[in-house]
């Protein structure tokens, strides 16, 4: 391309030929460049529809074996090849619940904290701060946890959960003990850390969609400011708040690195939510390079399928909210 | 009525105050864990960790290995994804504005910026690792780049709207070939945001560690070798942190030190290069 800037001086009306050759040349090299960007552009589709194949035929031995019943069955035997996906999805499901019940109203409250109370000069540094929660690699998150949060768990947290609930019938069942300090609500806790920022800066970016003009309507007619949240900011943001939260869940859904560290990897259903479970993802990481037999692999290319259908459907819905709120504002 | 305003006052003092804890909350565990990190990485920091290789449980060691996989490996990826990035998105915001074909590939890369990345590294490892039947760092710098497309796209793009028409229509009216128009102009005005793009994708890849499980693997020794195994700083910090031996841990906290120093940094430069062009 650099060389359109020598061709410049060619273009004298004294060298026709010249100039038809250049005009050819810039054609040419703008058709191409044309032509591969778009290639390009096809190339990100062409990547999301091979993570679809390529998924779908490495799991068709492991559900052609086991069927439907692959997603319903909770045993996972690597021995003697029995392999069912439910204890993982199980796990995935509850440690990302859980994860999101704690994140959600964190988030908000931070968001509400940034755009409503917090003093200008301080509105920056503090967004920063919490973006830089996302900017954390996972694997710093396992690390931390399983070294630092997981024996404070371990001593502290769970015996007094386990001792305040255990006069409680059925509580007593889902709190019950030993205190492992590693288990399905550790890794919630820490799933509820990573995705607090996404949650956040969606939400913060919504709440200032919304035009002074209503806010300061509300005021006026003698609203405090928690009511001008709940009526009027919530209420006109809600579509991109649910966007929001649709995203960080589909982060905690695929989160793999920190959960690995903390959950236990235990491929089994316990009543208690302290007990050590699994995710999908964390099977995946923990057992794939491992792995035996063709059945072991494709069953742990299944988990993968299942986990990206899931994840897919949630960030799909959590797009197509955020598009809706991106055109309104666009008008 | 006075007790009900006052009612609805401290109702709402009371709400306030507490989206101020949540703040705190948030902003405690991001200095619980730097400083933790801090604390434990300082400590096995020594010059050592920058001259030798991975060592045995019990020997003396450091992570050369490693960080020079996690470089090279980093660096190739970024060198791949990020021109292919840049394309998609000159194409996205260039030429095919508006059609359907751009708001579907928008569609589906925000799809793959938030997929879990535990899935690329499936994805890779179907595609080339188990077809030439060897984890390498080949197959590392694969799943890499997969990752660092989406983020290069997604600012490219938004990085190219943001130039003024004005200032494109203006060079188009000289003459100039579209092509030229976007690498000499809408390039060049849109520079400061697109290197804060290739610095986030540099910052998110750096870290990763899923999708370098099944791809690269590990190696405890020095390998030049893109084509067998390479260790990489993520994983050693994995199999490290997660095995009996003290002095390994030792060195997963300070691998863990070095990989989150960079990230961050890396982050906040990012930050401040994008604040300057909003700035302006």
């Amino acid at each position: 391309m650099a060389n359109y800037a020598i061709d410049v001086p060619n273009q004298s009306p004294s060298a026709p030929a010249s100039r038809a050759e250049a005009l050819r040349r810039f054609r040419f090299g703008d058709q191409l460049f044309r032509r591969t960007t778009k290639a390009s552009a096809l190339l990100v589709l062409l990547i999301m529809v091979g993570i679809i194949i390529s998924l779908i035929v490495g799991a068709w031995p492991a559900l052609h074996t086991f069927g439907l019943g692959f997603i319903f069955s909770a045993s996972w035997n690597p021995v003697t090849e029995q392999f069912g996906a439910l204890a993982s999805i199980y796990g995935t499901i509850i440690t990302s619940a859980f994860a999101m019940l704690l994140a959600v109203p964190v988030g908000l409250g931070i968001a509400i904290f940034l755009t409503e109370i917090c003093p200008y000069w301080l509105r920056r540094p503090v967004g920063i701060a919490i973006e830089l929660l996302a900017g954390i690699p996972s694997i710093i998150y396992g690390i931390w946890g399983l070294f630092v949060f997981v024996p404070f768990v371990q001593t502290t947290v769970q015996p007094a959960i386990i001792a305040l609930f255990a006069p409680i019938p059925l509580l007593n069942q889902l709190f019950a003990g030993p205190a492992y300090g590693i288990g399905l609500m550790t890794a919630a806790f820490i799933l509820a850390i990573m995705v607090l920022p996404f949650i956040t800066a969606i939400s913060r970016d919504v709440f200032l969609t919304v035009p002074t003009v209503l806010k300061e309507a509300a005021f006026g007619i003698g609203c405090t400011r928690w009511e001008v949240v709940r009526s009027v900011v919530i209420p006109y943001t809600r579509v991109g708040l649910i966007g929001g939260i649709m995203l960080g869940l589909g982060r905690a859904l695929g989160e793999t690195m920190a959960v690995t560290f903390v959950i236990g990897n235990a491929a089994r259903i316990s009543p208690s939510l302290l007990a050590p479970g699994t995710t999908i993802s964390a099977t995946i990481a923990n057992e794939f390079s491992e792995a035996f037999g063709a059945t072991y692999l494709s069953s742990l290319i299944a988990l993968g399928l299942i986990l990206f259908v899931i994840t897919f459907i949630v960030l799909a819905m959590s797009r197509l909210l955020l598009m809706r709120i991106e055109s309104t504002r666009a008008k | 009525m006075i007790a009900k305003t006052t009612r609805r006052r401290t109702v709402s003092s009371l709400v306030m105050g507490l989206c101020i804890a949540a703040t705190l909350f948030g902003l405690g565990w991001l200095f619980l864990i730097l400083g933790t990190l801090l604390i434990k990485g300082v400590q096995g920091l020594s010059f050592a960790v920058f001259t030798q290789m991975t060592p045995a449980p019990g020997n003396q060691g450091g992570l050369l290995n490693a960080i020079i996989g996690s470089l090279t490996m980093t660096l190739f990826g970024v060198l791949i994804g990020t021109p292919v990035g840049m394309m998609a998105g000159i194409y996205m915001a260039e030429y095919g504005r508006g059609s359907r074909l751009v708001s579907t590939v928008r569609f589906v890369n925000d799809i793959l910026l938030s997929a879990p990345s535990i899935i690329i590294g499936l994805f890779v490892y179907q595609l080339y690792v188990a077809e030439v039947h060897h984890f390498s760092g080949v197959a590392g710098i694969i799943a890499l780049a997969i990752m660092v497309v989406p983020v290069v796209v997604r600012t490219t793009e938004d990085m190219l709207l943001l130039v003024p028409s004005a200032m494109t229509e203006a060079a188009s009216a000289m003459g100039l070939p579209r092509s030229v128009v976007i690498t000499r102009i809408g390039l060049r005005a849109a520079k400061a945001g697109l290197i804060t793009g290739v610095l986030l994708a540099i910052a998110r890849v750096s870290g990763e560690t899923a999708p370098l499980l099944f791809t690269a693997l590990n190696n405890q020794f020095w390998s030049w070798n893109l084509n067998g195994p390479v260790a990489s700083l993520p994983i050693v910090i994995f199999q490290f942190a997660l095995s009996p031996y003290k002095d390994w841990q030792q060195l997963a906290w300070t691998g863990a030190l070095l990989i989150t120093t960079t990230v961050l940094v890396l982050s906040i430069t990012a930050r401040i290069l994008g604040a300057q062009r909003t700035g302006k």
